[in-house]
């Protein structure tokens, strides 16, 4: 099944590269390089939030809230900045890991100590936090003249070729890389996913990894929040919305069950830029505005479709199995 | 019950012509011969009673009556005539019906949704015609002796009354034949009592029933038959009256158990483990023993006895109630399965697949999860170390894979069973708890694993074996613990166990 994964990912890659190619007759320089940095740098975002997905759905639950949360430390982040403008930037970065962690540890505990399921308890977030956002602020906006230079200026910056904002994002990458397949956190997510009764005899604490990947998926979204806002230059309460859904198709087009126990990063980043591709390329080539996220919508059903067959085959053959072995004529 | 006039007739008449009639029947799964030419007959107005150990194959029987299973030899006779039971249905058709040891009804359903389920009657319209459903069900209900309100929700009911309501169900299809699997388990004597009336009853209505039961007091009260199977043989039948409960014992547990086992004679050490006043709110009470070094210690039960939830509250899965653990003379509390594992103690759970491994994961992740303390470097996962260890109990298990990199559901079921049991022993445990450990595979794989489990004994582990089959338990113990219905029942030293007296602790049968 490793392979089957390797070879998905793979033919995941190749998909990605097709529809660059097929674009790019369509829009002259869509495959320049110059261009694909940009796409790469507008699915940043992205890629770190579906991370943070991909780490609580490995352990069979979901986070719904990861957009609103977004919002919420976002508005809080730029609100700070606008009335405090000589808060050094690292500080505010700071602020913003700390406030995403702690709305993440709201879930995690809910999920944990009253055991209430995920998408129950994100689904009832989702509303608060983006509500505490509306409060936060009254309604108002904060625009891009009400913050410092410093703060928007930042993840734009070019370094070696690539803005700040596509580096963090690869340090997410590696990070999350190492954090799930070296640390005991990591091995304890999949176990917690892929048979969390084998891991409860194993000593593994479910509820304890379910809490931390929540808390690890807050302090992802408040980093975003962050990246988001001086990415647009403006915060309001309706920043990212829906955008969980969007972290939860790159999951699924990149491979990660949603029953838990199965992914890799690799594979959430591929369904991240798969959906980023098409984002960009839908206006370029001429789409209404208006068809387009009735297109992209389609995309990311007819992926899961192609998942869901990947994963039924072995279903099948497992059935056939026990079949064969039940009824052995 | 007035209907029943008529149909006594046929009872008369039942001695010489079975309702139903199973010759030869074969059940072959891969590797395992489930059913090995068995016969049976069921008679009008006459209980057969079908009793063997757990195993024994009469589970098999009843999934191949109810149309779960096709036979894989043998034929199935209908009032004389072959017939083929290629689906459930086609078995419900021919008038077969089975009450359940765990009753498959629907909690937030009513009592006459839970009896017409699947084939409720329709209005002239084609909706479903509530009027009928829940006056059919009254009277059901009624032939039963109750007065249960079909609208009501199932989850309004006790235990008993679901009992009632599947019977019920069962009899909402024209059945002549009625299957009961261990229906008195779960009830109390007045309720049982009740049953039986309804036995009763049936028996007037000239249906045959198909009774299996572990208590020997009530087949001998209701029973007419029976049929003991051994081994997944039919190995005697005949009438319950002329046959002494000595005999039907005996027949059970068939041979001389002790020499085909590779018990090691091994030097007893000291006290590992001792265990006083165990007890659990629900499941069991009072337990107390002692497991010395190198000794292997039998539980045996019926199922229902309390032996596995004794042993996941040893473990720490579940808390006890009340009650000490004294491990190597220090009193040890054990709260998690992380505080068991690291005091030593581990268990190997009866299902590999729900309790025992995370498919999807690789062979040498599932080795390590529970050492990955040991294999770890400052804090970070170190894979070398981990395949290292996974490779030496691979070897040492003789585990056939072609990679310790492949996910664990890729193996065979053999193999996955000595992941999981590598995967315990790399966590090197001085009291090792095996629960069921030859359930569900091969005679020449079982031979393997008494094998291995004698030998971890000579290196001086600590074993608890829990085990349903008695052979088993005769030929690995060095100490006997039989339990039933949540209390100790009986200790027997090696020397002075006995498959009967086993089987009357466990029964409760004097």
């Amino acid at each position: 099944m490793t392979k089957l994964l390797k070879s998905r990912e793979l033919l995941l890659s190749g998909i990605i590269l097709l529809m660059i190619a097929g674009f790019a007759t369509r829009a002259d320089g869509f495959a320049e390089p110059g261009n694909l940095v940009n796409i790469f740098n507008d699915t940043s975002i992205l890629i770190i939030l579906a991370l943070a997905q991909m780490t609580v759905i490995l352990t069979k639950s979901i986070d719904l809230s990861v957009a609103a949360n977004l919002a919420f430390t976002g508005m809080a982040v730029a609100m700070t900045n606008a009335a405090y403008p000589d808060l050094p930037l690292l500080v505010l970065i700071v602020m913003a890991l700390g406030i995403g962690a702690l709305l993440g540890a709201i879930n995690g505990f809910l999920v944990w100590i009253l055991q209430i399921p995920p998408i129950v308890v994100t689904l009832g977030t989702l509303t608060i936090y983006r509500g505490m956002a509306f409060v936060l602020s009254g309604g108002g906006w904060v625009n891009a003249h009400q913050m410092t230079p410093t703060f928007l200026n930042v993840p734009r910056t070019v370094v070696l070729g690539l803005p700040i904002l596509s580096w963090v994002a690869i340090l997410v990458v590696l990070g999350m890389i190492f954090l799930l397949t070296r640390s005991s956190f990591g091995r304890s997510a999949y176990a917690a996913g892929g048979n969390p009764v084998a891991a409860i005899y194993a000593g593994i604490d479910i509820g304890r990894t379910r809490f931390f990947a929540f808390v690890l998926s807050g302090a992802m979204a408040g980093l975003c929040s962050y990246l988001w806002v001086s990415r647009y230059a403006v915060a309001y309460v309706d920043i990212a919305a829906g955008f969980e859904l969007d972290s939860v198709a790159a999951c699924v087009i990149g491979g990660i069950s949603i029953a838990g126990g199965i992914g890799s990063v690799i594979g959430a980043v591929l369904g991240s830029l798969f959906l980023g591709v098409i984002k960009n390329a839908l206006p370029v080539i001429g789409i209404s505005p208006f068809a387009q996220m009735a297109i992209s919508g389609i995309v990311i059903i007819l992926a899961v479709v192609f998942n869901a067959r990947a994963e039924a085959k072995k279903g099948r053959i497992i059935l056939r199995d026990r079949a064969t072995a039940e009824v052995t004529a | 019950m007035n209907a029943v006039a008529p149909m006594t007739n046929t009872a008369s008449l039942a001695v010489e012509t079975p309702i139903l009639e199973m010759r030869g029947i074969s059940q072959i799964f891969p590797g395992v011969k489930a059913l090995d030419q068995v016969s049976i007959s069921l008679y009008p107005g006459q209980v057969t009673a079908l009793i063997g150990e757990n195993g024994a194959g009469k589970s098999t029987l009843v999934k191949i009556l109810t149309g779960i299973y096709r036979p894989s030899e043998g034929e199935i006779l209908l009032d004389g005539q072959p017939v083929q039971f290629s689906s459930a249905q086609a078995a419900i058709d021919a008038g077969v019906t089975a009450i359940h040891q765990e009753t498959v009804l629907f909690d937030e359903l009513t009592v006459g949704e839970n009896i017409f389920l699947g084939h409720a009657p329709r209005t002239r319209f084609g909706t479903i015609d509530w009027r009928t459903i829940n006056a059919r069900s009254r009277d059901l209900l009624r032939q039963l002796e109750s007065e249960i309100d079909p609208t009501i929700r199932l989850k309004d009911l006790s235990i008993a009354q679901r009992h009632l309501v599947a019977i019920a169900r069962a009899l909402s299809v024209e059945a002549r034949i009625v299957i009961m699997d261990e229906p008195t388990a779960a009830l109390s004597r007045k309720e049982i009592d009740d049953l039986f009336r309804i036995v009763e009853g049936l028996k007037r209505q000239g249906k045959a029933i198909l009774f299996i039961s572990h208590k020997f007091d009530e087949l001998y009260e209701i029973a007419e038959n029976f049929a003991v199977f051994r081994d997944g043989k039919a190995v005697g039948h005949g009438s319950l009256k002329e046959t002494p409960q000595a005999e039907i014992v005996r027949l059970m547990v068939g041979r001389d158990v002790h020499d085909v086992f590779p018990k090691i004679t091994v030097e007893i050490g000291d006290t590992v483990l001792s265990v006083e006043g165990y007890s659990h709110p629900t499941e069991f009470r009072d337990i107390s023993f002692e497991l010395k070094r190198g000794e292997i210690l039998g539980v045996y039960g019926l199922i229902g006895a309390g032996r596995s939830e004794l042993c996941q509250s040893l473990f720490g899965i579940t808390r006890p109630s009340a009650g000490r653990l004294t491990l190597d003379g220090k009193p040890v509390e054990i709260r998690s399965p992380r505080d068991a594992i690291a005091a030593g103690v581990v268990y190997v759970p009866e299902e590999r697949g729900r309790h025992g491994l995370a498919l999807p994961m690789p062979i040498y992740q599932n080795m390590s999860l529970p050492s990955l303390a040991k294999t770890s470097r400052s804090g970070f996962l170190k894979a070398s170390n981990e395949l290292k260890l996974a490779r030496q109990y691979a070897e040492r298990l003789d585990l056939r894979a072609a990679a310790l990199s492949v996910p664990v559901g890729t193996l065979s079921g053999g193999n996955q069973q000595k992941v999981v049991i590598g995967k315990w022993l790399a966590t090197q445990p001085k009291v090792i708890i095996l629960d069921e450990p030859t359930k569900g595979i091969d005679i020449g794989s079982k031979a393997a694993v008494h094998a291995f489990i004698s030998e971890l004994a000579s290196q001086g582990l600590s074993i608890i074996m829990v085990s349903s089959e008695l052979p088993e338990v005769l030929g690995m113990s060095d100490r006997i613990m039989v339990m039933r219905e949540g209390l100790m029942a009986g200790f027997y030293d090696r020397s002075a166990a006995t498959a009967e007296a086993l089987v009357r602790a466990a029964t409760g049968n004097a």
